[in-house]
């Protein structure tokens, strides 16, 4: 089989990024809820809050780790890979990420020495307060990489000036049109990917009958965060949704799996297998004109199908349809578990209900998987193009050696299987471990001159705990 | 003064930074296996595990700057030398990872040991390949994305050089936050590898000037050495400044910044005999700047940001400041 350098290079980039997805998705909301804590500990001196806090920073430290080592690979694989493009948008994505860095990477790391290893060094308010920058600079990082992604979606602001883009605008080029819905989406995703791995590891500690005080406290909070953050998603998911229809029209026909160039009254399928030879979907079941009313607002609107463009201009219809089918049926699934906890919570047994818990631990690792479903929709749905209907992905790959981008794919293969293992079989043990004992934060708290009344209530729970 | 000219010394320092920084925590991956006591690795680990990702930001940044600022080159250069990055970035991700698992670990700790100093030596190694291919340049003929030249006997040299270098920065680094064995054997290290690296550093510099016209050039021509005399003339003292501090423990933090001044003052060697090339003979600063619209853009959130990005480290680094052994368990 003839090696194809491009495919090669492709593969290797959404290889990587996938990879590196998953950390982000899960720190930028991470940190918000380890913010949330330090801050209400500071205020309340509630020892769970700090005990929330000390416990998940764990999970945080590496996941972020992993998020940083995957991060630098991206930040040199424009240039190894995709050196033209590099050449020809470099005036336009350049300083973008360049105030990435400058803006958020030295920031969160900048304050994150000071938040994992700080605590006995430093006052606890200023302790807190780096804590809530390493939060901030993890959504600052968000808005710079979701503008650069944006812009290649919805490109304007800029003139090409012999083959290269030169911006005309920074305004428009940051906020182009489908920036804000991207970054609304992806910020809320993140918080509710972090919401329900703590509420799943939550929802495991209650089913083992294990730390049950911390795990109630853990559950309650984060089903409060998913009751109101879960349907504000799929309200932004919708908007996000006609923007696409608005700006992208062939990734929203993918989506959609709608072929005719034209068609009303579209059905909103629940299955279909669409076949890009025959240009129709086989095994189609769908609700009749549901998806013109969810895409139109209209029993009987009119959308433009995949049929409306040529065949090389559309991306791979089966992969963008049954991604967005995954995150959607995800979606949902996590507002049902938000309302049952409601209805749960009313009737007293939110800590009680087997099923639900068992349900709960099962979806802990249900944020990540709409992310990257999500972001397959995003991507692959702009194919063929890199810069929309501007730039094609064949055309701007590195003239390497192909079996060069072989040798490194497999690489990254081997190694990003063995570090995701890796950080599985931690993540494991110090769920295992369980959070910090009250013994344990008193002896912390005393080093960190923690007012008395504080330490009184830890001794008081740590006595508690000693009954038990 | 002209933009051009100024992102080329942002370029510049955005390396220069990332070289020393984290230069002294790769070394210490580095010297690793000449540490093998109960404890000396863990304490190894802990004098950088606050700042190795502050220090790894500069690489990220520099690859940015040339980005946004230079893209043809960042272009050119990554995909030239497309094993090598990737290699390193390999490289990276071990020891990288090696500082969050390690000190969770109990059986496979002696693997995350493994991956902290091989990945810490062979991202050194790589570094020193690409910039000795860099420096050594080759005809435009001869640079492409299949060629091969970046594994010639020069770059293997600079290769080895610069892990050299690493290593002593971080024994520097390691005397001034040690005490006892450990400082002494960081000293004993540091002597040695310092006689190395100005040894490398000569051989550097000679098979330079007779291999390249330009570099000779530019090094000989007229009263130009009379000019860039200090270079190497300052070097030797701070040398032998360094070389005499480790041997007198009385002031421990000098001889890291008389070895920091050896480094910047390399650096500013390399620079005077690239200017004003990116790829010697092939793309210089002018052919592949960006347009005016990104470097007006950028420039407006480096001066504000550069400065606030310095102070906070410096911060960073002042809460942390003294013996390792000092430190109490953090998270």
């Amino acid at each position: 089989m003839e090696l194809d350098t491009a495919l090669l290079s492709r593969l290797q980039f959404a290889f990587t990024v996938s990879f590196h997805i998953i950390f982000p998705s899960i720190t930028i909301g991470l940190a918000t809820l380890i913010a949330i804590w330090e801050g209400l500990w500071l205020k309340t001196h509630d020892p769970r809050y700090l005990q929330l806090a000390k416990f998940w920073i764990k999970p945080f430290a590496i996941t972020f780790g992993m998020g940083v080592v995957s991060g630098i690979v991206l930040s040199y694989e424009f240039g190894t890979n995709f050196s033209k493009f590099s050449d020809i948008v470099g005036p336009v994505l350049g300083p973008l990420m360049a105030y990435e860095v400058l803006t958020a990477f030295f920031l969160e790391a900048g304050f994150l020495g000071v938040m994992l290893f700080g605590w006995q060094r430093v006052g606890r308010k200023l302790h807190f307060f780096a804590t809530v920058t390493v939060a901030v600079g993890t959504w600052i990082s968000a808005f710079w990489i979701i503008v650069a992604n944006s812009w290649m979606q919805t490109p304007q602001g800029y003139t090409i000036v012999d083959g290269q883009f030169h911006v005309a605008s920074w305004f428009e080029v940051i906020f182009n049109p489908s920036m804000p819905y991207r970054l609304s989406h992806m910020l809320l995703a993140s918080l509710i990917t972090a919401t329900f791995v703590v509420a799943g590891v939550c929802a495991y500690y209650l089913l083992k009958k294990q730390h049950v005080a911390f795990a109630k406290k853990g559950l309650s909070m984060t089903m409060w965060i998913a009751l109101i953050l879960t349907p504000l998603q799929a309200y932004i998911g919708d908007h996000h949704g006609l923007n696409v229809k608005q700006y992208q029209p062939t990734k929203l026909a993918a989506m959609e799996g709608i072929w005719p160039a034209e068609e009303e009254r579209v059905p909103l399928l629940l299955f279909a297998m669409p076949n890009m030879e025959t240009e129709s979907n086989d095994f189609e079941l769908g609700i009749p004109s549901l998806g013109s009313l969810i895409l139109t607002h209209s029993f009987d609107g009119a959308v433009q199908g995949l049929k409306a463009v040529p065949p090389e201009d559309r991306p791979n219809v089966p992969l963008v349809f049954w991604s967005f089918r995954v995150m959607v049926g995800l979606g949902f699934g996590m507002i049902a578990l938000a309302f049952i906890a409601l209805w749960l919570r009313k009737r007293s047994t939110l800590f009680e209900n087997k099923p639900f818990l068992a349900a709960l631990a099962l979806f802990t690792p249900s944020g990540v998987i709409s992310v990257l479903a999500g972001w397959y929709v995003v991507e692959v749905g702009r194919q063929p193009w890199l810069v929309y209907n501007l730039v094609r992905t064949s055309d701007v790959v590195s003239p390497l050696p192909a079996e060069r981008v072989l040798f490194t794919l497999i690489g990254f293969v081997v190694i990003y299987t063995l570090l995701l293992g890796v950080y599985l079989y931690f993540m494991r043990k110090l769920i295992k471990k369980g959070p910090p004992s009250m013994a344990h934060l008193e002896q912390q708290l005393i080093g960190m001159k923690a007012p008395g009344y504080a330490l009184a209530w830890v001794k008081n729970l740590k006595h508690e705990e000693g009954e038990k | 003064m002209d933009l051009i000219l100024f992102y080329f010394l942002i370029l510049g320092f955005a390396v220069l930074m990332y070289v020393l920084l984290d230069g002294f925590d790769l070394g210490i991956g580095i010297l690793y296996p000449w540490f093998d006591r109960e404890g000396e690795r863990d304490h190894l680990m802990r004098s950088i595990s606050h700042v190795w990702d502050g220090n790894e930001t500069w690489l990220v940044f520099g690859g940015v700057v040339l980005f946004a600022a230079f893209p043809a080159a960042y272009a050119g250069i990554l995909s030239t030398f497309y094993l090598p990055i990737i290699l390193m970035l390999f490289a990276l991700i071990f020891r990288g990872v090696a500082f969050e698992y390690r000190f969770k670990a109990h059986r496979s700790r002696p693997y995350w040991d493994l991956a902290f100093s091989a990945g810490s030596a062979t991202a050194a190694f790589c570094q020193g390949l690409i910039l000795g291919s860099i420096v050594q340049g080759v005809n435009a003929d001869q640079i492409s994305e299949a060629s091969w030249y970046w594994l010639s006997p020069f770059a293997i040299l600079t290769g080895f050089s610069v892990m050299a270098g690493y290593a002593l920065l971080g024994a520097s680094y390691l005397y001034m936050k040690s005490r006892s064995r450990i400082q002494q054997h960081a000293a004993h290290l540091a002597k040695r590898l310092l006689v190395i690296v100005m040894l490398a550093m000569l051989t550097v510099s000679l098979w330079t000037v007779l291999s390249s016209d330009n570099i000779r050039t530019r090094w000989f021509d007229g009263l130009n050495f009379l000019y860039l005399s200090p270079l190497p003339i300052v070097s030797c003292l701070l040398a032998f400044l360094a070389w005499r501090g480790f041997n007198n423990n009385a002031h421990e933090a000098r001889p890291f910044w008389f070895v920091t001044g050896i480094f910047a003052l390399g650096f500013a060697g390399l620079v005077v005999s690239l200017f004003p090339y990116l790829i010697p003979n092939q793309l210089t600063i002018w052919d592949a700047a960006a347009p005016d619209s990104s470097l007006k853009f950028l420039l407006v959130g480096i001066l504000i940001f550069i400065p606030l990005i310095l102070a906070y480290t410096f911060w960073g680094y002042r809460v942390f400041a003294g013996k390792v052994e000092d430190y109490q368990e953090g998270y």
